[in-house]
């Protein structure tokens, strides 16, 4: 099974490659050993189907991918450059026909990717000998293949890659994930009530105002009911939880096989999660370094304007799609910016006179050490909102859009600050995807999965959520529901291996109607 | 070096051709395709083929960028409903575009219509030459040598005349000994086959009539073009009066004024005398026509049809679409007809829907 496209570095790649580590390096960047091998596009096009690993399992979306990749560049749409994967050491890939600026360029930018991989805490719990981990799943998947044959085992594929993006990102931050005990089945164990304190931290004497007794009996009172009927309702988990994958694994009617499977899909997805929590750092960092080293050491006179086109055509934004690589090169030189010139802490904040901000220079000289900083503790969501301010938006003519549903199409909304960030971290929030959590997996007592989609204001869409419910169906063995919020009434949705019901959830739960959509 | 992802392509590619095969009967009736025609391929937007995800739709979505602009400023429409994916900022689920070869495509229609195999007319004596080299000659240049069989010749005289010393083997071929690969020119018999499409382009013919038409005339073409080797066709437009068109003039052209379609008929006929020998060519008419025609033409058609068209055509097809002025008579006209030629199909097109049982009707004759 395993290939090798391993050929030596020709002489002048090496030699750049010598004096990039060098000089990245000499900056202070800190990574694992990396490895460059050449590939004509055809191999890096496979590698970048298979998410930069020679082996993987057997599925044809890596087929689609691999097609959709080599047609964009045979028709001149797209190309991609390198590929780098978070290993130990580090595996990079660089295009072989790249000219050598190119080739200076690439591979500066990949010690920029290098460094993040290593040090960034979000990448901590990666495993960093995923390329042995990936090869290992295959093995496991081709023998499932052997013995149950390949439509049961790419249709049962097909049905966990459906959710595979239903997990918790924070869950390797916060112990092993799947340590909770989340059976309550026995139900001794569980029957003591816990209380929780509600209480408001205050002085003595304020306490009964501000934490009116009459209040907080009721509070308590409602919270011990809910837990008693959730006992008397046989269901389970106690908190909803993220992790829905975690939790058909250990609750699906699944055989030995598909649990393993589903497991392997798991791992796979936890892998590549803190790649899509970082995407706008780790882009923005590589894009930092290589754009410094190349300016200042890499370029000959020859190669400054192919560098440029280059650059320039990696940070080209468009109105409706944010650039990552720009929007994070953009914010790392701008924290540099102030913590080299002392623009931070109270008093800046509280300066309003636009001609005192504008001369702020208390050279305080910190800007690099605070980059290396920020790039070690941040991820996407804490990076913006920790460090966009109103003057960054403005310089960046930032602004945030919705869409029109009268109008259909979509509009510029605000150039407002507050609006733009909030805008900005919502569509962070979980990658942009929706948020969805295991609210019951007995539900009615039946042994139903019970679904609930945490609705900020934008609806799901209707088909594809029924055709994934369908295929979440086949995981957990029985009938499967989704909470959502469609067409502005709370709804539920549900498929019971039949056929797809809409129900519309009324506030007080009395009214509903039910009506059934073919499938 | 065999690559894993080979295995992956392939795979993906037998699913995406299961799932043109599923549809066809809805691709068939769109125009969609048509447009998305190369020289030996066309390009299928296939839906319902990505793993689905919950995922947010457009309703109440929304987003960041930068660049110039007032609150309240378009930005487009974004893409389509079913190309969206999460709020502006991330790449959108698209539908993909595959490619199916045109051969493959014909398969699929013969499939899926239970189309029967031509056989073609017995024209023999259209030829294709071809050459192979399979034999050998005396004379010959150097470069087609056959090195072994001199060899073995000089071998042999040498032997027979006793110079040949075995502790010395030199063998030297002299020019009697050497012989040249040389070809043979094989004939093969080839089915040929043209296509005459005729269109009414009077003044109730619309847009949409001849979208129809165009539609049908696509299927036509890859079903016969995969039947026949070398496949010609010729476009005949008439009002009153019939021109020949090329392909392009043939579907937009426009005229106005009466309908007379034995214009057509003596056109078509001409053609075929000059350029069509009836003994080599598979004929192939196709007619389209709302079907009102000019009420003292009737009879000279139908005596052009029987006298001669019909009696050397394959297949005469009369496909009749529905205007905004209803459908005409002519049909009525030609069903007697149908009982004594059995080479006549008759067709109403009164919506695309229809087109999936006319493309039926035309080729499930086999003919």
């Amino acid at each position: 099974m395993s290939i090798s496209t391993y050929r030596a570095l020709p002489q002048e790649i090496r030699q750049i490659q010598a004096k990039m580590e060098e000089i990245a390096a000499g900056y202070g960047l800190d990574f694992f050993e990396t490895i460059f091998e050449m590939l004509d596009y055809e191999e890096l096009s496979m590698f970048a189907a298979y998410g930069g690993f020679p082996v993987r399992y057997p599925h044809w979306r890596f087929g689609a991918e691999f097609d959709e990749l080599m047609k964009g560049y045979t028709y001149g749409l797209q190309k991609i450059y390198e590929m780098v994967i978070n290993t130990d050491p580090c595996y990079a890939y660089l295009l072989n026909c790249n000219s050598l600026t190119d080739q200076k360029l690439v591979i500066a930018h990949v010690y920029g990717h290098c460094d993040f991989f290593k040090n960034n805490a979000w990448f901590s719990k990666t495993n960093r000998r995923m390329l042995d981990q990936m090869a290992n799943h295959a093995a496991r998947i081709n023998r499932y293949i052997d013995r149950f044959g390949h439509e049961a085992v790419e249709e049962f594929i097909d049905a966990c890659l459906s959710v595979d993006d239903l997990i918790d990102p924070y869950a390797p931050h916060m112990g092993k994930p799947g340590d909770k005990k989340t059976s309550t089945l026995d139900g001794k164990s569980q029957a003591e009530p816990v209380e929780i304190d509600r209480r408001f931290a205050t002085k003595d004497y304020l306490d009964s105002y501000v934490n009116p007794p009459a209040l907080i009996e009721q509070q308590q009172q409602r919270e011990r009911e809910a837990l008693q009927r959730k006992l008397a309702s046989h269901s389970f988990p106690d908190q909803p939880q993220r992790d829905v994958l975690q939790f058909v694994i250990e609750h699906g009617q699944l055989r030995d096989w598909q649990r393993d499977v589903l497991s392997i899909i798991r791992d796979e997805a936890y892998y590549f999660a803190p790649q899509g929590q970082t995407k706008i750092m780790n882009e923005g960092w590589a894009s930092y370094w290589h754009s410094t080293i190349m300016t200042r050491h890499g370029l000959t006179d020859a190669e400054l304007i192919d560098y440029a086109e280059h650059h320039s055509g990696t940070m080209a934004t468009s109105p409706t799609r944010l650039n990552p690589y720009k929007l994070g090169i953009e914010l790392f030189r701008d924290i540099e910016e102030r913590w080299n010139k002392g623009r931070f802490g109270s008093e800046w904040e509280s300066c309003e006179d636009f001609e005192t901000r504008q001369n702020w220079d208390t050279g305080a000289g910190r800007g690099r050490e605070k980059i290396f900083e920020v790039r070690r503790v941040h991820n996407d969501i804490t990076f913006i909102d920790t460090f966009l301010t109103e003057d960054f938006c403005r310089q960046q003519k930032l602004f945030s859009f919705a869409y029109n549903q009268e109008q259909k199409s979509y509009e510029i909304v605000s150039r407002e600050f507050a609006a733009i960030k909030s805008q900005l971290l919502r569509s962070l929030t979980n990658f942009g995807r929706p948020i969805i959590r295991v609210q019951d997996g007995n539900y009615q007592n039946r042994g139903d999965l019970y679904l609930v989609h945490q609705y900020e204001g934008v609806e799901l869409k209707l088909d594809e959520a029924q055709d994934t419910l369908r295929n979440l169906h086949k995981l957990w063995g029985r009938s499967v529901y989704l909470e959502s919020v469609f067409d502005d009434q709370k709804t539920l949705i549900s498929f019971d291996g039949h056929s797809h019901l809409r129900e519309v959830l009324s506030v007080n739960d009395d009214s509903s109607r039910t009506f059934i959509i073919t499938n | 070096m065999t690559q894993n992802i080979d295995r992956d392509l392939r795979r993906f590619r037998d699913i995406v051709k299961g799932n043109v095969r599923e549809n066809l009967k809805k691709y068939i009736t769109q125009d969609e395709m048509l447009g998305r025609r190369g020289r030996e391929t066309v390009s299928i937007p296939v839906s319902n083929i990505d793993i689905p995800h919950f995922r947010h739709g457009k309703k109440g979505s929304g987003g960041t960028g930068s660049g110039e602009g007032q609150p309240g400023q378009s930005l487009g429409p974004g893409e389509p409903e079913n190309g969206q994916g999460e709020a502006g900022n991330q790449p959108g689920r698209h539908i993909r575009e595959v490619e199916v070869s045109l051969d493959e495509l014909a398969q699929m229609l013969g499939e899926q219509l239970e189309l029967p195999r031509i056989v073609p007319k017995g024209s023999d004596a259209l030829e294709s030459q071809k050459d192979r080299y399979n034999s050998i000659s005396q004379v010959g240049p150097d470069s087609l040598r056959h090195f072994k069989r001199t060899y073995k010749r000089a071998l042999k005289r040498q032997i027979a005349t006793g110079k040949y010393d075995p502790s010395q083997p030199i063998v030297v071929p002299t020019k009697d000994d050497t012989v040249y690969k040389s070809w043979t020119t094989i004939r093969q018999p080839q089915a040929n086959a043209v296509i005459f499409y005729i269109m009414d382009v009077s003044g109730s013919m619309g847009d949409e009539q001849k979208q129809l038409v165009r539609t049908t005339a696509f299927w036509i073409d890859t079903w016969l073009s995969s039947q026949y080797k070398g496949l010609q066709k010729r476009y005949v437009v008439h009002d009153a009066v019939a021109h020949e068109v090329d392909e392009d003039t043939f579907y937009r052209v426009r005229e106005s004024g009466g309908t007379r379609i034995s214009s057509a008929y003596e056109r078509v006929h001409q053609i075929l005398q000059n350029h069509y020998p009836v003994q080599d060519w598979n004929v192939y008419l196709f007619q389209f026509s709302d079907g009102d025609n000019w009420g003292d033409d009737n009879e000279l058609c139908l005596n052009w049809l029987k006298t001669s068209l019909l009696p050397i055509a394959n297949l005469f097809c009369y496909g009749q679409v529905e205007s905004q002025f209803g459908s005409g008579e002519y049909v009525r006209e030609l069903s007697p007809l149908e009982e004594e030629h059995e080479n006549l199909v008759l067709s109403l097109i009164d919506n695309r829907s229809a087109i999936y049982e006319c493309i039926r009707d035309f080729l499930g004759t086999g003919r």
